[in-house]
């Protein structure tokens, strides 16, 4: 039972490494194509050849058979005997995928794509030119291959053996003891063995590390060949060895004739000949080690934890470098040591102390600080665990596109939070899909607009003062502004007589009413669901641009937090009460003057910003807290922006500008409208973070008649 | 005293089935993940058995044992290679380098511990 957990668990390790190990043959193929060196097959061979030997050590004897064949071709790609095609690259990356679907499969305890791993299998045997050759499977251990000879020649078996045995020099050095071989010839019958010195030299030129000794031995019973076979297995290679039946029946039977046959072929090219069987043999034997295995798997997932084991499984856990970890031990420590320190002071304060005192604070700040930082570093990751899949992607859209690219990565060192790398890496992989469809030209108009043949499609990922920036930049196209412009206006994104920027109309791309009808891809515009792609970066508290230049590219560039436990926050009061805004959604605030403030039909009032007309929304009203000041001429006007769309919040003062720690209201309370969370102060008192989308967007919806009628 | 095997295989779901056997056994166990490691580590420290599989990156299994041998340490120590190799090829490869004997892959427990038996 616990050898089965056990082994159960050792499984697991196998299929998270066979993951990294498909991975790494995926990036390796990918790159395999520019520069066809023998130390990434290698590399690639490797990978694919711990695979197999795993799965079949394991006993997922399909997977196992699998990756022969893709073992096979990657062997003779490293040997030069078969050329690296852009066929067999592309068919190597659909065994990739096929290989992780079986081994998703087999660790769910799923029934295999039969019909997709035997198409594939017939491609990689048709690269290899041997469709019409037996299927090859997981080798058949020595043994089992042993048995099966030992069955041939089971019909009649002598009563006995006459073993001449002859070592090479070598026998001892390798530390292949013929006392141990006697040992085990001796647990199959009886023995006797004669040495024969007469290749013992003379003393003096006598070398004691080598072998100068023969033996004749001579074993009685029922002893099958393939025994012997296996206990000279070790040695049989440029030894004299020799295995003639004797007694029993006199006329040596058709089985044992054949089993002695190939002594002669054994004594000149060493063992390779002597097990060989023929091939429906090996085909029987790889059969019933098939089945064999196939109980063995039923067996292995028997144990009643399994499935439980199961579902606790991928998603939960992070892989941590121990680095990390020790890292924080160490602060941990050092909050202690602070920690004593302050509360020996408890004792009774010398007014002299507080020096020590202030000392002892500011330490405790820094640790604390410093413990901060290491404790969110566990959850951080590089950002290469999104990239890593733009490669293949790139691959396979290029070659459906017919366009050539060149994909280049930087900064994937970068770590950003779990949670923010899992929920970045659908919107990236839309924004570089699109990058190819509509912004990298086809390589003709790239030549006839004088640029190179091939597109670049850059992934950047750095820091920018606390926060990370990613940009996904083409040398394509471009968006076409006045089409851009054209499709808003028709669609009454804009008001006719709008003046728009360069920008803002590049960032039109984004406004949900863009993207539903036809899109204007035969040009040069991104139009599928840009609108989905903000707002799911905007739901990690991130903003995302465009900006464009007409037949020389576009950058989309998308900042986020690092982290999604932690806002870099505005206080805000209120009357009484201090909210949060996040500094991300905050492009500026000002004073406002009386002249700029109209008040529309109903009670909404308007600001004019520049040329802009926002709609003011009053947190007094929204929350129900009684403010200094109810009119926006007293208070100061903060512009929040999100999804594109802006609005001024009112509110009495500004405070500091603080991290803060964001506490979820909803397990803690209950979800509120233009509430995403709160937060506890310094003095202990409960602050509420402002939901900036969801804020402008009720806001939107409340205003956007009325400033459109305003503007009209 | 127990005897101790040095096992090298750079998969570590292999390393993982071979330990838990080896040491379910008695025996103790030392482990490398690549041939460059195993070799660092041979050059401080003796061992009864050497247990290495064929390919790993920066030294593979087979000139691992070729090293091995030209230590004084190393020089009676029976080494077997791990291979899934069925070519005849690899073996002999293996055994001119200097290897005892071979373990054919996939093996179970049973077979592992009975392979080992036979040369401790």
């Amino acid at each position: 039972m616990t050898f089965d957990l056990e082994m159960a668990e050792i499984a697991k390790v196998f299929f998270q490494e066979s993951r990294e190990g498909l991975d790494v043959m995926e990036s390796g193929l990918l790159s395999l194509g520019a520069t066809a060196d023998s130390e990434n097959i290698n590399t690639i061979f490797r990978a694919a050849h711990s695979i197999k030997g795993g799965s079949a050590t394991f006993g997922f004897a399909e997977v196992a058979g699998f990756t022969h064949g893709v073992e096979t071709l990657l062997d003779e790609m490293r040997n030069g005997v078969r050329p690296v095609t852009a066929e067999a690259i592309q068919t190597l990356l659909q065994a990739c995928d096929c290989l992780r679907e079986m081994i998703a499969a087999t660790e769910a305890e799923q029934p295999l794509d039969q019909v997709r791993i035997a198409s594939l299998n017939g491609d990689i045997k048709h690269i290899l030119g041997e469709a019409n050759e037996a299927p090859a499977s997981v080798s058949a251990p020595p043994a089992a291959a042993g048995n099966e000879t030992a069955g041939a020649g089971a019909a009649s078996e002598p009563s006995g053996w006459r073993i001449r045995f002859e070592p090479v020099a070598d026998l001892l050095r390798l530390r292949n003891e013929p006392t141990r071989m006697f040992a085990e010839l001796r647990r199959l019958g009886a023995m006797v063995a004669h040495a024969d010195a007469s290749r013992l030299p003379p003393l003096d030129a006598l070398d004691p590390e080598s072998c100068y000794l023969s033996w004749n031995i001579d074993i009685t019973g029922q002893i099958p060949r393939g025994k012997l076979d296996e206990i000279f297995d070790w040695v049989d290679s440029g030894c004299r060895l020799e295995f003639t039946p004797t007694g029993g029946s006199a006329p040596p039977a058709p089985g044992a004739k054949a089993s002695a046959q190939p002594q002669a072929a054994a004594i000149d090219a060493g063992s390779a000949e002597t097990k060989a069987v023929s091939p429906t043999e090996t085909k029987a034997v790889a059969l019933t080690e098939a089945k064999a295995a196939a109980p063995a798997d039923a067996d292995r997932s028997a144990p009643a934890g399994a499935p439980v084991q199961k579902a606790a499984g991928d998603s939960g856990s992070i892989r941590v470098a121990t680095e990390k970890v020790d890292n924080i031990i160490n602060l941990v420590g050092e909050l202690l040591i602070t920690q004593s320190m302050l509360s020996s002071f408890a004792d009774g304060i010398d007014p002299n102390d507080l020096d020590r005192l202030r000392q002892g604070l500011s330490q405790l700040a820094r640790n604390t600080r410093e413990l901060q930082e290491s404790v969110m570093q566990i959850r951080m990751l590089p950002i290469s665990f999104a990239f890593n899949r733009f490669p293949r992607i790139v691959h396979d859209l290029s070659r459906k596109l017919a366009k050539k690219v060149e994909l280049k990565l930087s900064g994937e060192g970068t770590e950003l939070d779990k949670t923010v790398l899992e929920k970045i890496s659908d919107p990236l992989v839309h924004l570089v899909r699109n990058a190819l469809d509509h912004g990298l030209e086809i390589p003709e108009r790239r030549i006839a607009a004088g640029k190179q043949e091939t597109g670049t499609l850059e992934l950047a990922a750095f820091h920018e003062g606390g926060n990370i920036i990613i940009e996904v930049r083409d040398d394509g196209a471009g968006l076409n502004k006045a089409k851009i412009l054209q499709k808003a206006r028709e669609r009454a994104l804009v008001a006719p007589d709008q003046e728009l920027t360069d920008e803002q109309i590049d960032n039109l791309i984004f406004m949900p009413g863009f993207s539903t009808a036809e899109q204007i891809s035969d040009v040069s515009g991104r139009g599928v669901g840009m609108d989905v792609v903000r707002r799911n970066i905007n739901d990690l508290g991130g903003h995302v641009q465009i900006s464009s230049k007409e037949g020389l590219g576009s950058t989309i560039r998308i900042r986020l937090p690092l982290t999604l436990a932690i806002l870099d926050g505005q206080l805000v009061r209120v009357g009484k009460e201090i909210y949060i805004i996040s500094l991300l959604a905050i492009v500026e605030t000002i004073q406002v003057a009386r002249e700029r403030v109209n008040t529309l039909v109903g009670r909404t009032e308007v600001f004019r910003l520049r040329d802009e007309y926002l709609p003011v929304v009053k947190l007094c009203d929204q929350f129900g807290v009684e403010p200094d000041s109810r009119s926006a001429e007293d208070g100061l006007l903060v512009v929040l922006e999100a999804d594109g769309k802006r609005v001024g919040v009112l509110v009495d003062d500004l405070l500091a500008q603080q991290q803060v720690v964001i506490k979820s209201l909803e397990s803690n309370f209950k979800s509120v409208a233009g509430i995403a969370g709160a937060t506890i102060l310094g003095d202990g008192t409960v602050a509420l973070i402002i939901d900036a989308p969801g804020l402008i967007s009720s806001a939107a919806k409340q205003g956007a008649g009325a400033v459109a009628a305003h503007a009209a | 005293m127990s005897k101790k095997i040095l096992t090298v295989d750079d998969s570590a779901s292999m390393r993982q089935m071979v330990l838990f056997t080896l040491q379910g056994a008695g025996y103790e166990v030392v482990q490398a993940c690549d041939g460059v490691e195993a070799l660092e580590w041979a050059r401080q420290s003796a061992v009864d058995l050497v247990l290495t599989d064929v390919h790993m990156p920066r030294m593979d299994g087979i000139t691992l044992v070729r090293e091995l041998r030209g230590l004084l340490n190393y020089k009676f120590v029976p080494m077997l290679i791990l291979t899934t190799e069925s070519s005849q090829e690899k073996k002999m490869d293996g055994k001119r380098a200097g290897a005892t004997g071979w373990i054919v892959k996939p093996f179970n427990p049973p077979q592992l511990l009975a392979t080992v038996a036979r040369v401790l």
